[in-house]
């Protein structure tokens, strides 16, 4: 994997050093010049020194022959230029923009952007999980958000104790793929019975998970 | 003049040409409304001008949606920082499908990316620059005793 970074500070380091520490090839573009020594010096990286969102720079960084395009610059519009550049003048294939507006992330999308995150929503979600449900984890979302794949812990009084799966009535498109009891995982069928604390691996649709996730918790969202 | 007359013109940076462009546009009798993220910026705009302003960072999506772009006819990128500007641009015609959108670009190197995007540039720098070569090759032709004038 062949990828290029274009931004500064500690986020645009580590990432580098991950990225290196995986063996993807690594080029950074800074437009601070002590800022690329510093790098250049501490990273088996390529720096190039240069405003991103410039052609010219851009061209400098053999950003031709990348697979991705990472921007994270603290600017919004730089990280959509630069993204768009990579993509429509040089044929990059993959691009990512942090954005600091949340509601820019739908934006960058509709503008063309791979794929664009904001380190609020990232943070504001995980804690809105956190704080909404404790005892629900929403382990991977599969297909670009098409299927969930949720833990759910069965707290005393929810109001499936007790009965059979089959007894349950779950909609259809939903199933529960696995229990964990007592740290032992089952596969489930029809007659297994659910007990208190049991943890349950949940496969839903984002049509019917908050269905599925209130009969089996008895929680209102 | 009266360019821009029954119109909802939104300029984005209220500098020299933003400033210039939203009091020409009220005194034409447009609606206008200016956006910059400095509130001294709007001391430019002449005693005359009837529109809006409203203090914020255009790239801030809720800062749009204030100034009402959803209900634009026309939005100006005026900012001095190209990429703003083409980045308003962009949102502007393809989120809310505003009829004519214009983006001020200084770096004549970044008007291939305007047209791969399919918005409309005007580039000052080009401008200035291709008109004093037309003048120096007007001054070349009228002969070599030197002065035109």
């Amino acid at each position: 994997m062949n990828t290029l970074i274009v931004g500064g500070g500690k986020l645009v380091y580590f990432l580098c050093r991950t990225f290196l520490s995986k063996g993807y090839r690594v080029t950074i573009v800074n437009r601070n010049r002590g800022e690329c020594v510093w790098l250049a010096r501490r990273l088996k990286a390529t720096v190039v020194y240069g405003e991103g969102s410039d052609p010219h720079v851009l061209e400098e960084a053999q950003a031709d022959g990348v697979d991705a395009v990472l921007a994270v610059t603290p600017n919004d519009e730089d990280n959509l230029m630069v993204c768009q550049l990579a993509s429509l003048q040089f044929g990059v294939p993959h691009t990512l923009a942090l954005v600091n507006d949340p509601d820019n992330e739908e934006v960058f999308r509709k503008l063309g952007v791979t794929a664009a995150f904001s380190t609020t929503g990232l943070l504001s979600s995980l804690i809105e999980q956190k704080a909404a449900f404790e005892d629900i984890t929403s382990l991977i979302s599969v297909a670009g958000g098409k299927v969930n794949v949720t833990e759910i812990v069965l707290r005393e009084g929810a109001p499936v104790i007790g009965l059979a799966l089959a007894d349950l009535g779950l909609p259809p498109d939903s199933l529960i793929a696995s229990i964990l009891r007592d740290e032992r995982p089952i596969i489930p069928r029809g007659v297994t019975t659910l007990r208190a604390q049991d943890r349950l691996i949940v496969v839903t649709l984002p049509e019917n998970h908050g269905r599925v996730l209130k009969m089996l918790t008895g929680d209102v969202t | 003049m009266n360019t821009g007359k029954g119109l909802f013109i939104i300029v984005v940076g209220c500098g020299r040409l933003g400033s210039y462009l939203a009091d020409k546009f009220s005194g034409a009798g447009a609606g206008v409304v200016v956006v910059d993220r400095e509130e001294r910026a709007f001391e430019s705009l002449s005693t005359e001008f009837g529109g809006f302003k409203v203090e914020g960072d255009a790239t801030e999506f809720a800062v749009l949606k204030q100034a009402r772009i959803a209900k634009a006819d026309v939005v100006i990128g005026a900012t001095h920082d190209d990429n703003v500007n083409m980045m308003i641009a962009q949102i502007a015609r393809k989120v809310f499908l505003v009829p004519t959108v214009i983006a001020r670009v200084q770096e004549p190197r970044r008007i291939n990316l305007c047209q791969a995007l399919a918005i409309d540039s005007i580039c000052p720098t080009a401008i200035a620059g291709d008109l004093v070569l037309k003048t120096l090759e007007q001054a070349s032709e009228k002969g070599q005793d030197g002065g035109h004038r």
